[in-house]
């Protein structure tokens, strides 16, 4: 199942396919290892909804939603709903 | 001399190691044009000196943001004879994507592996020897903080100036290869330097390249159009990105053998996020940390001590209970003094005490023997009130300001070594976008409230230039604590005045914040819809691991702006506090004036001169004869905020010499500490009314500060164009913004006028970006 992060729920994981987005915006969420093939585990989202935090290459970034939704995954199945609140 | 630069992720180590190698030879300087530090010193325990430059900490050479154009310019143009590459070794894959990058330029390269401690507590191995053999660069195991493997470390980098290397690049597995390498040798024709870097930065389409190898574009272009890649189409930026990234985790990655299996566990962040981001108990956690830190700066009732002592009926004693002091309420011997600075009846915070040392025992201490000497030498009368009253007393008030500023200094500098600055921003994002700025321009504004100065500082952690100079322009509207005085001083006359003393000043007070508030958010949308505009910054931001913050970056830190300000205070303020006391003591036929004679100065001149220009905000023409007086006061509060209360104090004197002011007592005026009276003198003497006497608050709320926080603004906008609009900027907000106050406080009806005009000027600016460009503008406050 594909779905873009932003629409992850929390301690889901997926795997990168497409990045798109403004070229700045795309050319930081590159920089910042967010690339097909990258691993990524939503981990919490901030007090107030947005922006979000999740564990990329190892180590803890955070980005808004806005820019979570230029950023398309496949879902890890065994990660969703019921194991994620683990 | 031979120069090393060091390269980095932000938070890897890179200042702690700057600072091991460096000791107390570093200092700080601004690069040209852009307000990003460059610091450099000196390391001493190598075959000769060898100067350290610190580059910008950066997560790659993108032409998108400054410190990474400045980092990447410097290793180009200023040709470092090496370039030691700090890698956190707890985060691999994503450092080592700067170091293929670095690795592609011609510069001699040393990796520094730090951080390696930490990885060896998690039970996880690296492979160095066989990452430097992957590499083609030395690799060094670093600690910076333990100083361990530093001698080595520079050892290599020294061997290594002394060779020439060539640049080497990870994507030569890629599809584009080709076409590197083919615009390579097209640009070795050229005689370009650092041929290969320039080579993949011209296939990425940067846009710094494109503008300096025109002729080779069409290279490029030519391939593009013959070329599509699957997944990336011809999207060679994200293609390159790609690249290195595969090549890291394919060659790079595999050096390091995790202990723990599991893809995604928590660390020790992680669990320390759980609680203090939250999503119920993160904002309360950071309310109470803000208090706190509040609350050690300026307390003068150190954690409720002397309130609980209330409560429990045993009221703690004060010097005077205590019989300490004598009958004129001096502290009877010195050791009394140093006690008086702790306490008096209630325990003083830590920032208060620092501050009482410093002022009481310090430099007030200093200067009034200086002072003394002064006196004492028979000068004329004029050069001992300049010395003594101008360059003195006017040091003494803006070094005055410097515990204040190192305390709150100190403790944000904690939250940031410590990584909760980030955290603060992930928090209050949500918030803060709707203004057009980012969670992190939260904590700058919040320590306006403390001091301006430190607060325009720490507006360096903010990424984009506009948002940063809309920060440093509304901090001061963020009312600091020198101005509560001329709150509480107006807002008691007021109640005494004109309410024979039965009402709240605090109510005042308080509704005099919170416009505070209101303009800064309004300024804030009006700068980001008109002459600031952008979009809002992204907010794409690695939340670092925490650590304990270090005591000797902390020291470092400290040191730094110590420095600053002082060396700032004995220029620019001091010039200006000059300029002030000659115009308040001269008169125009230059002959010297004694301070009650203040109303025969030259700014006195000035200010009858001026006068009439603040009609619409109730303290011109309308007060008659002595209406000067607000002006005059405002214009010396540019030296020091509390000078406008004490400068009312002096004005009442003076007026009560002239026989202005009946039934006062200069004496009485003198000895009240709140400056009720001195306010209360004025408004006998010049009929002001209470909406006059709000907008004369609101006026010196949003005006230009005092000389030591437009001294920091100045430096901290870098440009002087920015600076200089600055200026206008406050200067027309408190005009208009004291207007609306006194018009609408005389005559509720215009506030129908003023709600128009509001009303007017967003649609015309609403109009106006719709016709060029989309932009998502935000409702104007209500």
């Amino acid at each position: 199942m594909q779905k873009t992060l932003d629409q992850f729920a929390i301690g889901e994981q997926g795997v990168v396919k497409s990045v798109g987005g403004e070229g700045k915006i795309k050319r930081r969420l590159f920089d910042m290892g967010i690339t097909p093939g990258a691993e990524i585990m939503l981990r919490k989202r901030a007090p107030l909804g947005d922006p979000i935090e999740i564990t990329v290459r190892n180590y803890e970034l955070s980005l808004r939603l806005a820019e979570a939704q230029c950023v398309a995954l496949e879902v890890r199945d065994e990660t969703t709903a019921g194991e994620a609140k683990r | 001399m031979k120069r090393f630069a060091l390269a980095g992720n932000p938070n890897c180590g890179k200042t702690t190691l700057f600072n091991s190698l460096t000791g107390s030879t570093a200092h700080v300087g601004n690069w040209p044009g852009v307000t990003v530090d460059k610091r450099d010193g000196v390391y001493k325990k190598c075959a000769e000196p060898i100067a350290i430059i610190d580059l910008p900490g950066i997560y790659s050479l993108s032409p998108y943001t400054p410190e990474e154009v400045i980092a990447r310019n410097y290793i180009l143009d200023e040709k470092p004879d090496c370039v030691i590459n700090i890698v956190d070794a707890t985060n691999l894959e994503r450092n080592l994507y700067l170091t293929t990058q670095i690795l592609e330029m011609d510069v001699p390269m040393v990796i520094a592996l730090n951080m390696m401690d930490a990885v060896e507590r998690q039970g996880d191995k690296i492979d160095a020897k066989e990452l430097e053999k992957r590499l083609g660069v030395p690799v060094v195991k670093i600690s910076a903080l333990k100083e361990q493997g530093l001698a080595e470390l520079m050892d290599k980098a020294f061997n290594e100036s002394k060779k020439e290397r060539h640049g080497s690049t990870v994507l030569n597995d890629t599809p584009i290869a080709h076409l590197i390498g083919d615009v390579r040798i097209a640009l070795s024709g050229q005689n370009v330097g650092n041929p290969l870097f320039h080579a993949i930065k011209l296939v990425e389409g940067d846009e710094i390249e494109v503008e300096m190898h025109k002729e080779t574009v069409p290279m490029v272009e030519e391939f593009k159009g013959t070329f599509n890649d699957e997944i990336f189409g011809t999207d060679f930026e994200a293609l390159v990105a790609d690249g290195r990234y595969k090549y890291i985790s394919k060659y790079f990655a595999p050096v390091l053998t995790r202990k723990s299996k599991e893809k995604f566990a928590a660390t020790r962040s992680d669990r320390a996020d759980k609680v203090l981001t939250n999503r119920w108990a993160g904002i309360p956690i950071f309310l109470v940390i803000l208090f706190l830190i509040f609350h050690l700066t300026f307390s003068e009732n150190f954690l409720f001590i002397s309130t609980f002592a209330d409560w429990a009926k045993s009221p703690l004693p004060t010097l005077e209970d205590l019989g300490l002091l004598t009958a004129e309420g001096e502290p009877i011997n010195y050791g009394v003094r140093w006690l008086a600075t702790i306490y008096d009846g209630t325990i003083y915070s830590p920032g208060v005490i620092v501050n009482n040392i410093w002022n009481d025992m310090l430099v007030g201490e200093l200067f009034g023997w200086i002072g003394g000497l002064i006196e004492g030498s028979g000068m004329a009368a004029w050069a001992v009130g300049l010395l003594n009253n101008g360059i003195i007393e006017g040091l003494g008030a803006v070094l005055s300001f410097l515990p204040p500023i190192l305390t709150l200094f100190l403790f944000f500098s904690i939250l940031e070594d410590s990584g909760y600055m980030a955290r603060i921003a992930f928090i209050l994002d949500r918030m803060f976008r709707r203004f057009g700025l980012s969670g992190r321009s939260f904590l700058p504004m919040i320590m306006g409230f403390g001091c301006s100065v430190p607060a325009m500082i720490n507006t360096r952690t903010l990424a984009d230039e506009k948002e940063r100079t809309a920060t440093v322009r509304v901090i001061p509207f963020f009312s600091c604590g020198a101005k509560l005085p001329i709150l509480t001083a107006v807002a008691g006359a007021i109640i005494l005045r004109f309410a024979d003393g039965n009402g709240n000043a605090d109510l005042i007070t308080y509704s005099m914040y919170l416009l505070g508030i209101v303009v800064a958010i309004v300024s804030v949308l009006l700068m980001r819809a008109t002459t600031l505009k952008g979009e809002t910054p992204p907010f794409i931001m690695e939340l670092p691991a925490y650590h304990a913050p270090q005591f000797k970056n902390l020291m470092a830190h400290l040191w730094d702006k110590t420095k600053h300000f002082v060396k700032k205070a004995f220029t620019i303020i001091l010039a200006s506090t000059i300029l002030i006391w000659v115009l308040t003591h001269f008169g125009f036929d230059w002959k010297f004036l004694e301070d009650e004679q203040i109303n025969e100065s030259i700014l006195a001149g000035l200010s009858r001169l001026v006068q009439p220009l603040f009609t619409p905000l109730g303290f011109g023409s309308q007060l008659g004869e002595y209406g000067w007086v607000f002006v005059l006061a405002a214009v010396a509060g540019l030296i020091a905020k509390e000078n406008v209360i004490s400068t009312f104090a002096t004005l009442g004197a003076c007026l009560i010499a002239a026989g202005v002011l009946p039934g006062f007592n200069a004496d009485a005026i003198y000895a009240d500490d709140t400056g009720i009276q001195a306010v209360v003198a004025m408004i006998a003497a010049t009929g002001v009314t209470v909406p006059g006497l709000v907008s004369f608050i609101a006026f010196n709320m949003t005006t230009i500060p005092c000389f030591a926080a437009v001294g920091t603004a100045k430096s901290e906008l870098g440009d002087k164009k920015r600076f200089g609009w600055t200026l206008v900027f406050w200067i027309a907000v408190s005009y208009i913004v004291g207007a609306i106050v006194y018009t609408i406080g005389s005559w509720w009806w215009t506030l129908f006028i003023w709600a128009a005009v509001a009303a007017g000027v967003t649609c015309l600016i609403v109009f106006y970006n719709k016709g060029k460009i989309k932009l998502k503008l935000p409702k104007r406050a209500k």
